[in-house]
């Protein structure tokens, strides 16, 4: 499979979101922010950082860019598009996933692991995921705090598009758990149509056991699975 | 003449700058402070000879789409 993991000035977790994809057997490129084409790829990871200095707020910017707009085309056309942190915030200024991610209640910047439940296997991007596992995964991120208000999230519940809750070791969704004060503890989630995704922890940062983790893996191997079992999306 | 747009956090979000703010102004002793929000202040001077409502409706505009995320914060707009 071909990845296109975009390159906004300030990105930084660009380097690992390519080399987590080789490292997992497939082929990925960096797509700078100026493009206007996402050539032959099959599927689209908008990386964490700090684009374009995360001036205005966090995403406000990149929102704008050429990039973007191929983006917001391939997943017109149904291809997979997965934001990661700072790319989570992106797609929401975008208007791609709904919400928006505001300052971490404690006003800290939080890096360290989290426990992650998987809401439901039914999206491209969970389907993998063994049954019952929570994923130890990373966070490093001083807004991402989900909020929705009432209404949209009780579109994202009765959509079943929450896909990952903070919890504890055992699973539990506790507050205590909740490293941001994420509206019912959510990390990620996914548009109506399923095909595009967003989650403030880093899976492409645990991709090896070397790095304290590999269970960030069965998020893009869901992906990969996916896209093994589809055709080509009409391409950007 | 200037547009001058002040955005706020919308009374429905957390706004965690707020609430220390305000506990650190009733630790100093002000007292009688039921709610600090912060926000933004964004100035933006317009071009000589530019058509005052004009300017509103793209202001206005712009405001919606890249100063302000409606998702989360209201704004108010002004020229002078």
């Amino acid at each position: 499979m071909n990845f296109a993991v975009l390159q906004f000035p300030a990105s930084n977790c660009d380097q690992d979101a390519v080399y987590a994809l080789r490292l997992l057997g497939h082929s990925a490129r960096l797509v700078w922010h100026k493009d206007a084409s996402l050539g032959d790829s099959d599927a689209v990871i908008v990386p964490g950082g700090f684009s374009y200095g995360d001036y205005l707020r966090c995403g406000a910017i990149a929102r704008f860019s050429p990039v973007m707009q191929a983006v917001k085309q391939l997943a017109e056309k149904g291809g997979l598009v997965l934001g990661i942190c700072n790319g989570f915030q992106v797609l929401t200024e975008a208007g791609l996933l709904p919400g928006a991610l505001i300052r971490n209640r404690d006003l800290q910047f939080h890096c360290e692991y989290v426990y992650l439940k998987t809401a439901t296997p039914d999206s491209p991007f969970t389907h993998r995921i063994p049954a019952g596992k929570t994923l130890r995964v990373p966070i490093a991120h001083g807004e991402g705090c989900y909020y929705a208000d009432e209404e949209t999230l009780a579109k994202l519940k009765a959509g079943n598009q929450i896909l990952w809750q903070y919890c504890d070791a055992g699973g539990s969704l506790k507050d205590t758990a909740n490293p941001n004060g994420a509206l019912q503890n959510i990390a990620g989630i996914c548009n109506a149509g399923r095909n595009v995704a967003g989650l403030m922890p880093h899976p492409e940062r645990a991709c090896e056991s070397i790095l304290g983790s590999d269970d960030g893996k069965w998020i893009f191997e869901s992906i990969f699975a996916t896209l093994n079992d589809q055709p080509a999306p009409a391409r950007g | 003449m200037k547009a001058k747009i002040i955005i706020t956090p919308k009374k429905a979000v957390l706004d965690p700058q707020g609430k220390t703010v305000q506990n650190a102004l009733a630790q100093m002793g002000y007292t009688g402070v039921a709610g600090v929000h912060i926000g933004k202040y964004i100035e933006i001077d317009l071009a000589p000879g530019t058509d005052k409502a004009a300017a509103r409706t793209a202001i206005d505009d712009a405001a919606h789409k890249l100063l302000s995320n409606p998702v989360i914060e209201d704004y108010t707009l002004e020229i002078e």
